[in-house]
């Protein structure tokens, strides 16, 4: 192993940063403290509980979806217009204003500035204003369902010109209302992933290298790098769509007979909307999918006792899949009648994103191999992350591909693999980082049998929601139909499925309320968490505070980093773990002498 | 789509390029003690390394709609608009613009208090010039007839010139913080930002090099 000598490293030897720190603002009032804060994880928690909010709006339009599909003609207050609304709905908030904004301003707010050992994020102000902003896109979000006409029920791809046009539910104010919102949305999310970028590239303690990073962190950045490059195109095709709709330019818009009428709009091209919409849309999964691959890595190497297998090509798929997310966009776009070169192309990019996808299934697998494996509450979510993930990541080969994606395309098919794979996958992770992180961010512990309640009724339950879906898909059965009467192709049996799934579908529904109750009741009844519960390596289990104040480490000094955070079951050592800001014996004791050795 | 897959790919060429010089060399597994390099990535100041990230999004931002513009135009109903003499006129105003906040720059690294100033000056007067002088192309081209939703060609015309307005706009209020610390004569941050002023200002006058160029190659 290499011998690495260094020398002692005195404050004169760090050149100075070229303009001076400023000092942290430190609010004296409630308001300045909770309402109005620039505290990285205050801001963290307002966006957790925004996101959560929001997205159980979501979750409750989803049920109203379940019962109509399960007992048609039973809800008389569920019409097709309404149908359509729920369907687009709960598709934009979940993937945008839920996991977008919880992984990366939830998660990405709590864990940068701790785990990087900064003190709080580079911008504090502009981390603020990004919530409120943030904030105000879910209230535009939110009105839409009041307004006339209702919210838009265009599917949330909001394709053109169906969204635009009369005959779609919510053409009126509701498309717009959902179009300035997505825009409100990316400004806010701007300001936050500049932050998150710049406290990763310049923030990070001292010895706190790129590759000691933490995965989460890695996954977090990358995404927000996507993110930062991605959100533009969607940002481009809702200004475009917002002028199409309120003056009439063509854009998108084609010549049509809408009712009878020729309509104002000429020549404009629908299938430009889909690129541009997909340009954001895949990246979008990936987005959603990165901090899900970091959190889990994490997760994973705590509760195994064990280092995560291939830290560097964990690092090195997370850049590639980034890479690569770019150029596939318009796998979701096979039947739109494209050059079938293009599709060749679009089918070889997206068979060839599965290989950095399936070395991190394989490392994962490989962490647990042999590992001291506690099948702690996280930890049970995250082996069933990586269940759920095989499963939707093998549909999404099927579907990858040209000729196996036309019979399949626009069926309940298509619902299946994309739930399991961007839906349930991420949402197992987001309870298990808040089942991991909640002693931290409370300083109490969750009641565990709860907890495991949870998560058996949610990862089971799931697999009884969509596992029928795929069966569905291959009888044909279309996805956003309100009712589908008799046909020549469902067989009988179809209907009951449907009803079974709807039945799931309330049960795990309901079960998050048992986690709602444990988050709430462990606040005030958990027992005391201590610093480290999980034993864990990172900088935010070696904070002198639990949870971490306003500043994070201790007053004068930053931790400093020594070791990757992946020590686990390390031979020899007093603990089966070394934290990441402790130096080994030798290596304090050589530098108490001016001189310090590295050990391997 | 090849305009935006173009600056994607040289971005991300260039970050995996950094990264993997970052990364590939590197022993994680090997516990050392923090050396003085390894803290931050050269030491750059975080509000410059911001504004690269912005810069980057905001090239993003255009690169699309230059990707858009060109599948768009491909379509038959595309009908190029004329291109009033006073773009020229305006294309240097920006680019005199340009060259005073490079004059503060200049200024602000030699600590001439009367070069910052003037520059500030030049700089903040000819993006109000130019957004003046776009403002008059506007209402020309809408009282000859050429209205945002009569044509693609138009509609493209009246979007992006307004997005690069609005860009400019943003910079102002940057500028007017920035005259601020001048005129309160805070040194280091008014060099700051009159470096963070100058590299925005060149990059937009850029944007619209390339955007003014497609508008009259089409």
């Amino acid at each position: 192993m290499a011998q690495v000598a260094h020398d002692a490293v005195t404050d004169a030897d760090l050149r100075p940063f070229e303009v001076a720190e400023e000092p942290l603002y430190h609010p004296k009032t409630f308001i300045g403290k909770y309402i109005w804060s620039q505290d990285a994880k205050v801001i963290a928690i307002q966006y957790g509980i925004t996101a959560i909010g929001i997205g159980l709006v979501a979750l409750v339009l989803s049920i109203l979806m379940r019962l109509q599909l399960g007992f048609p003609e039973s809800f008389s207050l569920i019409d097709p217009a309404n149908y359509l609304q729920f369907v687009t709905m709960h598709g934009m908030i979940m993937v945008i204003y839920l996991l977008t904004a919880l992984f990366l301003g939830g998660f990405g707010n709590y864990l940068i500035p701790l785990m990087c050992g900064a003190r709080d994020m580079v911008f504090p102000y502009v981390n603020m204003v990004s919530y409120w902003v943030y904030l105000a896109a879910v209230l535009i979000l939110v009105a839409s369902f009041f307004v006339p006409g209702g919210p838009t029920g265009a599917g949330w791809t909001l394709y053109p010109p169906q969204a635009v046009i009369g005959g779609t539910p919510g053409t009126g104010a509701g498309i717009i209302l959902m179009l300035i919102s997505l825009c409100v949305f990316i400004i806010g999310f701007t300001m936050g992933g500049l932050n998150y970028v710049v406290t990763v590239l310049q923030a990070r303690t001292r010895g706190m290298t790129l590759m000691r990073l933490p995965l989460t962190v890695w996954g977090i950045f990358m995404a927000t790098v996507l993110a930062l490059l991605a959100f533009p195109a969607l940002f481009v095709s809702c200004i475009m769509m917002i002028l199409d709709r309120l003056i009439g330019t063509s854009f998108f818009m084609p010549a049509m007979l809408a009712a009878g009428e020729q309509t104002a709009y000429d020549g404009g091209s629908p299938i430009l909307f889909q690129h541009l919409f997909w340009f954001f849309g895949h990246p979008e999964v990936y987005i959603v999918a990165l901090p899900a691959f970091g959190i889990v890595s994490d997760v994973l190497a705590t509760h195994a006792r064990k280092n995560i297998f291939g830290y560097r090509m964990m690092v090195w798929a997370i850049v590639a899949i980034g890479a690569l997310s770019f150029i596939v966009w318009a796998h979701h776009m096979y039947v739109s009648g494209m050059n079938p070169y293009f599709g060749f192309f679009f089918a070889t990019t997206t068979l060839i994103i599965a290989v950095p996808t399936a070395i991190k299934v394989y490392n994962w697998v490989l962490t647990l191999w042999r590992g001291n494996i506690q099948l702690t509450v996280p930890m049970l979510f995250a082996i069933g992350f990586i269940f759920t993930f095989i499963n939707g990541g093998l549909t999404g080969l099927f579907l990858g591909n040209v000729t196996v994606d036309l019979p399949l395309s626009d069926t309940y098919f298509v619902v299946a693999h994309f739930h399991m794979v961007m839906a349930v996958s991420p949402v197992l992770v987001v309870f298990g980082a808040i089942y991991h992180w909640y002693p931290k961010m409370t300083g109490r512990m969750f009641d565990e049998t709860l907890g495991k309640i949870h998560f058996w009724m949610t990862f089971l339950g799931t697999y009884a929601i969509y596992y029928p879906m795929h069966y569905l898909g291959f009888e044909g059965v279309p996805r956003r139909y309100y009712a589908y009467g008799e046909t020549a192709f469902m067989s009988d049996s179809a209907q009951d499925l449907n009803a079974a799934i709807s039945i799931a579908a309330i049960i795990v529904a309901l079960a998050q309320l048992i986690f709602i109750y444990n988050v709430i009741k462990s606040l005030f009844s958990g027992k005391e968490a201590g610093h480290n519960p999980w034993k864990a390596t990172t900088l935010e289990w070696q904070t002198p505070h639990t949870p971490p104040r306003h500043g994070n480490f201790d007053e004068d000094e930053l931790p400093s980093v020594y070791r990757w955070a992946y020590d686990y079951g390390v031979p020899g050592a007093e603990q089966d773990f070394i934290p990441q800001n402790v130096p080994s014996e030798e290596m304090a004791a050589a530098r108490g002498q001016g001189e310090t050795k590295a050990e391997s | 789509m090849t305009a935006t897959l173009i600056f994607l790919a040289l971005l991300m060429g260039a970050v995996v390029w950094w990264l993997l010089r970052q990364t590939f060399n590197v022993k994680p597994w090997v516990a050392s003690a923090p050396s003085g390099a390894q803290q931050g990535v050269g030491f750059l100041a975080p509000p410059k390394v911001a504004l690269g990230v912005l810069l980057a999004v905001i090239t993003s931002l255009f690169a699309l709609f230059v990707s858009a513009y060109s599948i768009r135009m491909e379509l038959s109903d595309w009908r190029p608009l004329p291109e009033p003499g006073l773009l020229w006129f305006n294309t240097a105003i920006l680019f005199v613009g340009s060259l005073g906040l490079q004059w503060a720059w200049r200024g602000a690294a030699r600590e001439q208090w009367a070069a910052i100033r003037t520059g500030l000056v030049i700089g903040g007067g000819c993006a109000l010039a130019f957004m003046a002088g776009q403002l008059i192309v506007w209402q020309g081209l809408v009282a000859s007839g050429y209205l945002v939703a009569s044509n693609p060609a138009n509609s493209f015309f009246y979007v992006l010139t307004g997005l690069h307005v609005l860009h400019l706009l943003g910079g102002l209020v940057a500028l007017a913080r920035t005259s601020g610390h001048a005129k309160a004569g805070a040194l280091v941050k008014t060099r700051l930002g009159v470096e963070l002023c100058a590299v925005y200002w060149h990059f937009l006058f850029v944007v619209w090099l390339i955007l003014f160029g497609l508008m009259l190659s089409t």
